[in-house]
Formats: C-alpha cells, structure tokens, sequence
C-alpha cells in the first residue's frame, strides 16, 4: 500500500480527484492505532492524516476548541491541563492492544470512531462533544457541519454521522469540540470481591443514588492481577470501583457517604490523585488485554443484563476473560484463541438481542470473514447502504470497512 | 411565507383517501376531514402561519402509523406528523394536500426500568410526565424545555429540546438511548434501546433533531437521572449586560458548570417582575439566575466562589435563595417571561439564535440599532451558560405590514448570530420559520448533503415537505437514484 502524507487540505482534494477519476480506493489514516478494528482495506493507496495537525482555536471560557484531524489527542489532552480543562469523555488509546506506542492516537482517529472511555455514563459519548466538521465527502466535495456553540439544532446533524463511521462517509479534516473543566479531585472507592451477579446491583444502587457517581466498573480476581496498582493487585480478589469528582470537600464527602453505603458488602479501600487516575486509564484503554493477539470483543448492552450475558458467554467459552465498565453497560471479553468464527455466534447470542458487539481485535482472516461490526436489521442496513452512497457513491473512502461492498451495493 | 405548491391530483382525489384511510383505522374519529374538526390543527406554537390540513388521522397502533404512511406514498400524498404541537418554528404546520398525523393516543408509559436506570414511553407522552412518573422514587428526566407541562417526548426528539439545563445535562441527543420508528416506506425499525451508542452509523443521533422529515417516531427511550439532594438559585445583578456576561464567562473559566445559568435584559426582567412579583430588582440593566445543584457542601463552596466572581465583575445585587419556596420565586419570573411579554404587547415573536458568548456585549448593542431602525422594542432572556439567546420581537400584528417588519426584524438577528460565529437556532428548529435562512449559514453543497440525508429515508420526499430546506432538489438530481415507475418528486422544482 502507498501512503501519501497529508499537511494541507487541498492535497485531499486532488486526491479525492484522482480517486474519483480512476475509481480507485482511499484507506484513511491518522495515527493507525485503530486500524484494526473493523474489515481490513485493502487498497493501493492511503491517505496519512497525522501531519495535518495542530490546534486551530482554544477558548477555555467558551469551552470550546478547534483543532485539525490529525492533531495528537496526548498534545489536545496537555494543552487542556494548562487550563484545567480536559476531554470528559475519557478518549481511550488502544493503541498498545494493538501492540503500538502509547498516545499515538490523533482527534481524527477518536472522533470518527466514537470511542469514549469509563466516563461514558456521565460525561457522554466522543459524539456528544463533536459540535462542528470540516472535511470532504466521498464526492470530492468540501463540507461542513455543526458550528461551535453548544446549542445548535439548524439542519441535520452530520457530526453525528462523522462520529462512529470510521471514515467510511467524509474525510474529517478539522474538527470543533466541547471541552470541560477538570475536578479539582477525583477519588475512587474500591469494594473487594464482590461476585459478579451483585456486581451490576451494587453498581446501579451507587449510579441511583444522590452522589453523582463518574465512573462504575468491577474487575474479576484474573484481571486485578494485571493491574500495576497494588490495592487492585495485592489482595488477588474481583475489585468494584466506583469514581467520585468534584471540588475538595465535596469529593471527600461523597466518598465518606458512599463507604458508608457500601460498607456491609466487604472490604473497602479508596484511591487518590495520581492512582485513581492510573486506575481509571487502564480501565478504558483496556489494558488489561495488552500484549496478545487473541480475539477481544466490546459489548454494549443494558447494565442489568451484565451478570447473565457473561454467564452465558462464560457457559460456552469457559476460558472467556472479561471485566465490566459502565456500570454493567460495557462488557469487554477475550477469548483464548480465534477458533471458528471468533466466538462471533456465542457473544452475539449471549446478547439476545439486547445490544451489540464489535471485534476490535482479531487476525486479518478473521475480520475478514465475520463482521467486526454487529449486523444489523434489514431496514436498518437499507438507510445504512444509502447514506453510504449519499456520501461516497463511489465506494472510495475506507471501502468495506464496516461492512462489505456487495452487501452496500445490494441493499442501496 | 411560500409553501409548496399543493398537488391538485391529491386534493381531487381527497375522499377516495379519506375511504382508504377509513380502511386502515377501524375507530370512526381516527380520521378527520370535516372543516370545522380540522381547525385545531392548522397551526403549531408558530401561530402566525395558519393552513388547514387535507385530512388528519390519529392512529392508534404502530401498524397504523405503517399502513397509513405506505398507503400515502403509494397514493403520492403528503404526511405532516405533530406532537402537542407545541413548536415554535412551524415544524408541524400542516400542508394544504397533507394528512396531518396526530400522535396524541400513543400516551402510555410502557416501562420504568430502575435497573437500567430508563423509561420506556409512547411518543404523546408529555415531558414532564416522565419526571412525574418517576419523582417519587426520586429520580427525573433531564431535559426541561419551557413548554414541558405539554410538549411531547416524541416531539422532543424530532426536534431535539433544550432547555435552561441544558449547560450541565444537555440536550434531548444527550438523554436519548433509542426510538422505535416509521420510515415513509412503512419500515418500523428500532435504533438503540436500552444500551449506549450505536453499532454502525448513528441513525438515532441523526434521527434526533430531524423536524419530522425523516420518519415517524412511535416509541421513546430515555435515561433518568436520580434528582440531586439540594438546590439553590442565586440572583446577581449587574449596571450593565457586558458585565453579566463578563461573569458568565467568569465562572464557567473557573471550573464551575452551575445546573443554569439564564440572564434578562432590563427590559425582560420589568415584564417579568409585574407580572409575577420575583422580587427582581429593578435598577440592574442585566439579572443572571445561577442554579447549582449537588450536595450541600458543593453548593456552598461554589458559591463563594461565585460571590466573590459576581463582585469582581461589578454586580451590584447578590441574593441566594434561602427556602426552595425562593428558588422557585426566582424561577418563576424567567420561566414567565414569554408571557409577561406578551401582556405588554398585543403580540410577540421569540427568536432562537445561538452565540459564542463572548459576542453578548455586540450582539446586544446590533440588537438596540436595530430594534430603533426596524421601530420595534425587543426583550431578551438568554441561556447564558450555552450562549442561546431568545429575543422576544414586539409588535401588534393589526397594524398593517407590522408582522413583515417583526420578520425582517428577526431574520436580521439570526443573520447577525451567524455572522459573528454562531448559529440560527439553538433549540427551537428550523421549520418554516428559519428556513430561508438556511443559505446564511450553509453552503449550497452542504445543503445538498443534507438533503442527500433526506432522500436515504423518504426517497420520494413525502415527510413533512417545504420544512427545513429551502430549495427542494428532486432525489435523483442529487445524485440518489431511488426513482420510482420514471416519475420525478416535484416535477417543477418549487423555490420557496
């Protein structure tokens, strides 16, 4: 594959053009953390995104900043700090699940994949901070949409598209986004080995209750281990933890509470500062399952469905690792090796409908004969097909990366 | 304002629809078509645009609502689909050769889910039902736009509602975890559900804020927030709006996100005060109501801090509500601010447009040009936090011509939102009422690209038409091929 490095936008442009003209496919790239994820693109040419970089407008009062697609999410992230300020949405890295460098990931990568780390619950979703695109379809065509300002309800909102299509629909090639203060503390309270079937409850009674819980998650006794924190690792039982934010002496007093709260169901420790934050980041980089190649499977799902669509998995695939985020919403699962279907019809099934799974790591064979991405009902695949077509008529852009061409083509 | 021409084909063939519509629901008042009935549909809050509907039906099953919208394609007839009718960009106007659909019977609450933390309701489900629904075990939904006493869940999401919480807990995209809906082609589809995100492109986030043009929603599921232990509003008032907005910014640069954050001009905050006696003071030129809420310690130490903000920035009224009976006085004054306006003057029009902030102090000095070019008075009240700003236009509609002026009046706010980086509505839609403006802020290409969008749902564009866009471009011409037996959408291309 050639890879031609972008820095201006107009290089995009003639290449748009020349794509266009021969027919030819794009694979889009920023820092290739998430590459991947999803079907392998196998065109001849790349367009490398990550020289197009750079902050392009920061107003910290405002709350808002603009910033070109290939800009590091680690240069956003330390820019944001000097203000106190910060992504709330937890941008994960996964790059290093897929054996790379940490915080090579750009704003381009995480916006169009619509990744969002622990803080899911509270803060939202990558999407939910997209105001404003700049970039051009598959048409060759410079496009807009959004704006900066957090209220805006003019026309569709094609952020909304951008965000989660894996550069299958628009080259972005700047992007506005919402950004928030950072708590002055963030603590989190650990409660020692509790089973997974009360792991969701507990939970949901600390998201229910009046103390604006952040961040919900429980680790079984296998996944501690991989923790580099000692009160995670050390005692070698499953960990709950729930992450508590605000100004010092409201975090100090929620934590009390909730001690308090939770004190009958077992031991409990807490983390401060620098280890909670720790904490937290190998939560939603999913880092306990670095360092393999194996099969690793990110599940949606209603929080109350947690403990039974684990069992189910963990009934077929005993060797299943897994832990919980999102208060129970968010199941990560690896398997031990690709087998079949890479466990594709035991984790879907699981699911019973209720949710969706994608493959973010699995061999190139693998993504290429199941979907990474949750299939999806008819009617469904049929407005998907369109707005793929409405975008990129061509099929220049990422082409079959979500899902393959022939199905687009045939449902369109 | 131009509307589409209607289809004379459609109207000469109105009582076979009536029959065939008669056909597909069974209860003999689920289709109207006597004159006088038709009357309570013709307008939406926008009430200074009026059209009778051809026909309106109010189905009462999702296979109805699937019937009826494929029966309508098939029969080439429009279809305007309408909440409470609450709006106020004219979103639900209906059209000459339109069936107008009303979701008014779809009204149940189907499911409180405390362990997934939701609420599952049919679309004519009012907003604060939810709340109400839920507020004795403690928990709402976060959502509160003005009208929420009687706007509709599912209208919310066709429009995406705001609110003066928004700055903390967003907007209806943000609360939203599915729908189950109807495309004009008579699908029914769920998006989302009971789970976070979606698993290909975001339909539901596009669906969200779609102004009823790309399908029927027919079932709503969003999530609920516990209700935060304590509340308190603080009254800051300031010699002059710069410094009001000054203090706004202040705060918010200070780490501080208050639950709202609402200013009134001098104008607004005298309406508003003899109208329900807030206890406003009255010699400040702009008022900020900052709402915090959390736990008792948090409020306190923002506070201060907020104080000692609000001094520096030359606030000459500090007050913070001692009993949550003063919180709601103080509210009181700002949720009745339309009305208190509209009592001072024969009739008002409320505009929408959002600002980067920092723009308040010109934005507000282009507004006072221009009320004294156009001869018109205008009030403002404004989500401060967000920067969404609502100018009510004053004017008496019996004076000839005086409605054309309040127009222009309003297009040239919204012309000045965008101009100085920010948008033409914040929450309210765009309807027909912003329509014409479209241009103003996007390019013909990024229209185009929208309405692109448009024909992935309703290839024959039967949802909701002349609404939204500004020009009508026929599928096909868009470079979308969903042309069906060779015959073309509107033959003649209407520029409205």
């Amino acid at each position: 594959m050639q890879i031609t490095k972008i820095t201006e936008e107009q290089q995009i442009a003639d290449m748009l053009d020349w794509a266009l003209a021969g027919r030819h496919g794009l694979a889009i790239r920023g820092g290739g953390t998430k590459e991947g994820i999803g079907r392998p693109v196998t065109t001849e040419q790349a367009l490398d995104l990550s020289g197009l970089a750079g902050v392009e407008m920061y107003e910290p009062a405002e709350l808002v900043m603009k910033a070109k697609a290939g800009t590091k999410i680690s240069e956003i992230k330390s820019l944001l700090r000097q203000s106190e300020q910060r992504l709330a949405f937890d941008p994960p890295d996964y790059g290093p699940l897929f054996g790379q460098e940490a915080e090579e990931g750009t704003l381009g990568g995480i916006f169009s994949a619509n990744l969002s780390g622990s803080a899911r619950i509270k803060a939202g979703s990558a999407r939910d901070h997209l105001l404003g695109v700049e970039g051009f379809t598959g048409r060759g065509q410079p496009f807009h949409t959004g704006s900066r300002v957090m209220k805006n309800v003019t026309g569709y909102d094609l952020c909304k598209l951008v965000a989660g299509s894996y550069g299958t629909l628009a080259i972005a090639t700047s992007l506005t986004f919402k950004v928030l203060p950072r708590p002055e503390k963030t603590r989190t309270v650990l409660l020692y080995d509790a089973p997974l079937e009360k792991a969701q409850p507990i939970m949901n009674r600390g998201l229910s209750s009046v103390h604006d819980i952040a961040a919900a998650a429980w680790l079984p006794a296998n996944i501690v281990a991989k923790s580099d924190i000692d009160y995670i690792r050390d005692p070698g039982k499953s960990v709950l933890a729930l992450k508590i934010e605000g100004p010092g002496p409201s975090a100090e007093f929620r934590c009390n509470v909730i001690r308090e709260m939770f004190g009958s169901e077992g031991a409990l420790e807490e983390l401060h500062g620098k280890n909670s934050e720790s904490f937290w980041n190998f939560m939603s980089n999913a880092s306990a399952f670095t360092g393999s190649s194996r099969p690793l499977w990110k599940l949606s799902l209603p929080p109350a469905n947690a403990a039974s669509v684990v069992t189910a998995i963990a009934d077929k695939m005993p060797e299943a690792s897994y832990f919980l985020d999102w208060g129970g919403g968010l199941l990560w699962v690896e398997l031990p090796e690709e087998g079949e279907d890479g466990g594709e019809s035991h984790i879907r099934g699981a699911l019973h409908g209720a949710g969706h799974a994608t493959l973010i790591r699995g061999s190139n064979e693998l993504r290429q004969h199941i979907a990474p991405f949750h299939p999806q009902a008819p009617a469904i695949q049929k407005i998907t097909a369109r707005i793929k077509e409405g975008f990129d008529p061509e099929n220049i852009l990422n082409p079959g990366r979500m899902y393959p061409l022939e199905e687009m083509k045939a449902n369109a | 304002m131009l509307m589409p021409k209607p289809n004379a084909d459609v109207l000469a063939k109105r009582d076979a629809l009536v029959a065939g519509l008669r056909r597909i629901i069974p209860d003999p008042e689920g289709v109207i078509d006597d004159k006088d009935d038709l009357r309570a549909f013709e307008c939406d809050g926008l009430s200074a645009y009026r059209q009778l509907p051809m026909i309106a039906v109010l189905p009462s099953t999702v296979r109805e609502i699937s019937e009826i919208l494929k029966y309508c394609k098939a029969e080439g007839g429009n279809v305007v689909p309408r909440g409470a009718g609450t709006a106020l960009s004219g979103g639900a106007l209906p059209l000459a050769d339109g069936v107008l659909l009303g979701l008014g019977k779809f009204n149940k609450i189907l499911e409180i889910d405390y362990d997934n933390r939701c609420v599952v309701a049919q679309p004519g489900v009012t907003n604060l039902a939810i709340t109400d629904a839920v507020k004795a075990d403690g928990f709402y939904y976060a959502p509160d736009p003005s009208s929420q006493i009687a706007c509709t869940i599912g209208g919310n999401v066709a429009e995406n509602s705001g609110g003066v919480h928004c700055l903390k807990y967003g907007l209806t995209t943000h609360n939203v975890l599915g729908i189950e809906m109807v495309t004009m082609e008579g699908d029914i589809i769920r998006l989302g559900g009971k789970h976070l995100d979606a698993e290909g492109y975001d339909l539901l986030g596009i669906m969200t804020g779609s102004e009823g043009l790309l399908g029927v929603i027919t079932e709503v599921t969003v999530r609920i927030l516990r209700s935060p232990e304590f509340i308190s509003a603080q009254l800051i008032g300031f010699p002059s709006s710069e410094q009001a907005g000054d203090c706004v910014g202040k705060i918010i640069g200070a780490g501080i996100i208050p639950a709202g954050m609402e200013m009134m001009d001098r104008y607004a905050i005298h309406a508003a005060e003899e109208f329900c006696h807030a206890g406003y003071p009255l010699d400040v030129e702009a008022l900020l109501i900052v709402e915090l809420d959390g736990p008792e310690v948090e409020i306190a130490y923002y506070q201060t801090q907020i104080d000692e903000i609000a001094k520096n920035c030359g606030a000459t009224v500090s007050r913070i509500s001692s009993s949550e009976e003063e919180r709601t006085t103080f509210w009181a004054g700002r949720k009745a601010a339309f009305p208190a306006v509209g009592r001072i003057s024969p009739d008002y029009m409320c505009m929408d447009g959002t600002i980067p902030r920092s723009q308040l102090p010109k934005v507000l000095a282009r507004m006072n040009e221009l009320s004294k070019h156009y001869g018109l008075r205008v009030a403002n009240v404004f989500h401060a936090g967000d920067g969404n700003l609502h100018p009510l236009i004053l004017f008496d509609a019996n004076n000839p011509g005086e409605l054309e002026k309040c127009e222009a009046f309003g297009a040239d706010i919204l012309k000045l939102c965008v101009e100085v980086g920010g948008v033409l509505t914040g929450e309210h839609g765009v309807g027909i009422e912003k329509r014409d403006l479209m241009g103003e802020m996007f390019t013909e290409e990024d229209l185009k690209q929208q309405q692109r969008l448009k024909c992935d749902f309703d290839p024959d564009g039967r949802l909701n038409p002349g609404k939204v866009f500004p020009i009508l471009h026929r599928c096909a011409e868009l470079g979308k091929m969903h042309v069906h037996n060779g015959e073309l959408p509107f033959p003649d291309i209407p520029r409205f």
